[in-house]
């Protein structure tokens, strides 16, 4: 079960936004798409939603072949960026809409929807709130508003379009942690769409990088971090230095960088400090290469690079700790 | 003295007078003129059969011109604001062609077609249609003349309020119908009974493209305004004002519907946020 996807492609006039891929994604679990703007990520989530008519290729859900069916028939619960509230109506009216406008016969009854509207409203920490119009609330309370709307008509698949994206830094990491816990709570098979490596890293089961209209990677988030399989991944996935030896390019990330004061086997390579800045508990290190004009971007915890004893200027030799070579 | 609260002064006093004499001297004329000769000769005139069969006339085309254009104009507006089609821009360039064309020229335009010798007389002849000189023709010619307004006032409402909420209605199941019902005319309410108040005013007023279409039969196919206009040059001024009146009666109603539309919407907003 989950949703299967077959040779999906989408062009959008000339520019094509995705070139035909096949991808699985398992039930019950929350899958992030990750990439960067313009990668087809969105396009993606918008064709398994039904409000993007794919080029070619076959959407199946939990085994119904979803391709040709409206949204509204997908049972899906789709979570715009921008909430897409109804203005015009409390939160009560917004979350009771897709019960509401059910056929007779599947429409549960006046109680019933009060019930099952009221217990959303508290899963979703609104109470009290149920009375105010979307134009009273706070981004966070507009996004919960929105997840409790889509959840009303209890979907068998919640789809996500960069739902923390207009949220300031607070609200979106508390959002983040609670989307978790109400993941694990539902276990709702979900999509996630991001360009946040980060909020990728902290919310996913399972991480599908995007870039170009193509599937880059796909692995937990501890996987396509230690063990990228193209410079693409490793690059967008944290901060890296490309490090030109020898006719070959080596990839080093950013905190697998140590510094020595003697020449070794291992630490062969000189550069000079440039500068170094304090933010946080770290030490971001700005090196210049001794051979060829090179900056090598370096962080540090505050105690190491406080024990090295090093200045501005000094003359240190490089040693990584880990290198990928593609 | 202050040279800006001289200026200030004079600007209040220019808008004073010019109101004054172009607004608010004819609206005083108009019931001064029709009240001139007493109450009896006021009454007599509005209970007048032929005023009476005016009455009905302009009720009945505005009854009808009224649903057309909300109709059309959602329409009209709808497709430009929703989907992207070749020459869309003419569309809406000709949308304001009632607007710049000459009333008077629209009526013509309805009786070189329609009337006689008119290129598509022998169809309706065939099926022993009267349109001009008749309702039909009467309705044609207002329709022609009011029928910017309302796509006029929808399209930029609907631009603003984007299709998002009818994108999130769809994947909440909702059908088409049940999204323009409940989303899309909760929306432009405002900007949707705006556009029907100015519609109706205009449809009521009308008077060039209708005398035109009309044939002035006493009775029968004059509306309010050409009654008006074969009162006075009859001399009968003070039924000519009498009628008038009315007419001005409903303008004020129209502008006093208006200006509390305005205020409502603008408190809505304000508690809004």
């Amino acid at each position: 079960m989950g949703i299967e996807i077959k040779q999906l492609s989408k062009t959008f006039n000339t520019q094509r936004a995705l070139y035909p891929l096949d991808l699985t994604i398992p039930d019950g679990e929350l899958t992030v798409l990750l990439g960067p703007s313009g990668s087809g990520k969105t396009t993606l989530l918008r064709a398994i939603g039904g409000l993007e008519l794919p080029e070619g290729g076959t959407i199946v859900i939990n085994g119904v072949d979803v391709t040709y069916l409206t949204p509204g028939e997908r049972e899906i619960g789709f979570v715009f960026q921008n909430y897409a509230l109804f203005q015009h109506m409390t939160v009560f009216e917004n979350i009771a809409f897709g019960l509401k406008i059910k056929k007779r016969q599947y429409r549960p009854g006046k109680k019933e929807m009060k019930n099952r509207v009221l217990s959303l409203i508290k899963r979703v920490q609104l109470e009290g709130l149920e009375d105010r119009f979307p134009s009273q609330l706070s981004g966070g309370q507009c996004q919960r508003v929105a997840l409790a709307r889509a959840l009303a008509i209890e979907p068998k698949v919640l789809l996500l379009d960069e739902p923390f994206a207009a949220l300031d830094t607070k609200v979106r990491h508390e959002l983040r942690r609670w989307i978790r816990k109400l993941h694990q709570e539902l276990n709702l098979t979900t999509i996630l769409v991001t360009h946040d490596q980060e909020e990728a890293m902290e919310i996913a089961d399972k991480i599908i990088i995007m870039n170009e209209g193509k599937v880059q990677q796909i692995g937990t988030p501890l996987e396509v971090y230690q063990e990228p399989t193209n410079p693409f991944v490793f690059r967008f996935l944290g901060r890296t230095n490309i490090i030109h030896r020898l006719e070959k390019k080596a990839f080093v990330r950013s905190h697998d960088i140590e510094l020595h004061k003697e020449k070794s086997d291992t630490a062969c390579l000189e550069a000079v400090i440039h500068q170094a800045r304090t933010i946080g508990s770290m030490i971001r290190a700005e090196l210049i290469r001794a051979d060829v004009p090179e900056f090598i971007e370096a962080e540090f915890s505050y105690d190491y690079f406080h024990s090295l004893n090093l200045r501005p200027n000094d003359k240190v030799f490089v040693s990584f700790k880990k290198v990928k070579y593609f | 003295m202050n040279k800006s609260i001289l200026i200030r002064s004079l600007l209040i006093a220019i808008t004073i007078l010019f109101l004054t004499l172009f607004l608010i001297l004819p609206l005083f004329t108009v019931f001064y003129e029709a009240f001139k000769r007493g109450t009896d000769v006021y009454f007599a005139a509005i209970t007048d059969p032929e005023t009476f069969s005016a009455i009905r006339l302009t009720l009945v085309t505005t009854a009808i011109v009224l649903p057309l254009n909300l109709a059309f104009g959602l329409c009209a507006a709808w497709a430009i604001t929703r989907y992207r089609f070749r020459g869309k821009n003419i569309f809406i360039t000709l949308i304001d062609l009632p607007f710049a064309v000459s009333p008077v020229i629209s009526g013509l335009i309805f009786i070189l077609l329609l009337g006689a010798g008119g290129l598509m007389e022998p169809l309706f002849q065939k099926w022993d249609i009267q349109i001009i000189y008749a309702l039909p023709g009467i309705v044609l010619a207002t329709l022609f003349v009011t029928f910017p307004y309302i796509p006029r006032e929808l399209i930029p409402a609907l631009q603003q309020s984007g299709e998002d909420e009818e994108l999130a209605a769809q994947t909440l199941g909702a059908r088409s119908w049940q999204i323009f019902f409940r989303i899309t005319i909760p929306k432009i309410k405002w900007a949707l009974l705006y556009a029907l108040i100015l519609c109706n005013a205009r449809a009521i007023g009308e008077f060039g493209a209708v005398s035109v279409v009309s044939g002035h039969i006493r009775g029968e196919t004059n509306t309010m305004p050409l009654h008006i206009e074969i009162l006075y040059n009859e001399y009968q001024f003070s039924a000519a004002f009498a009628v008038s009146s009315l007419l001005t009666i409903l303008a004020m109603i129209t502008l006093l519907v208006k200006s509390l539309i305005e205020k409502i919407n603008l408190g809505e907003r304000i508690h809004g946020n």
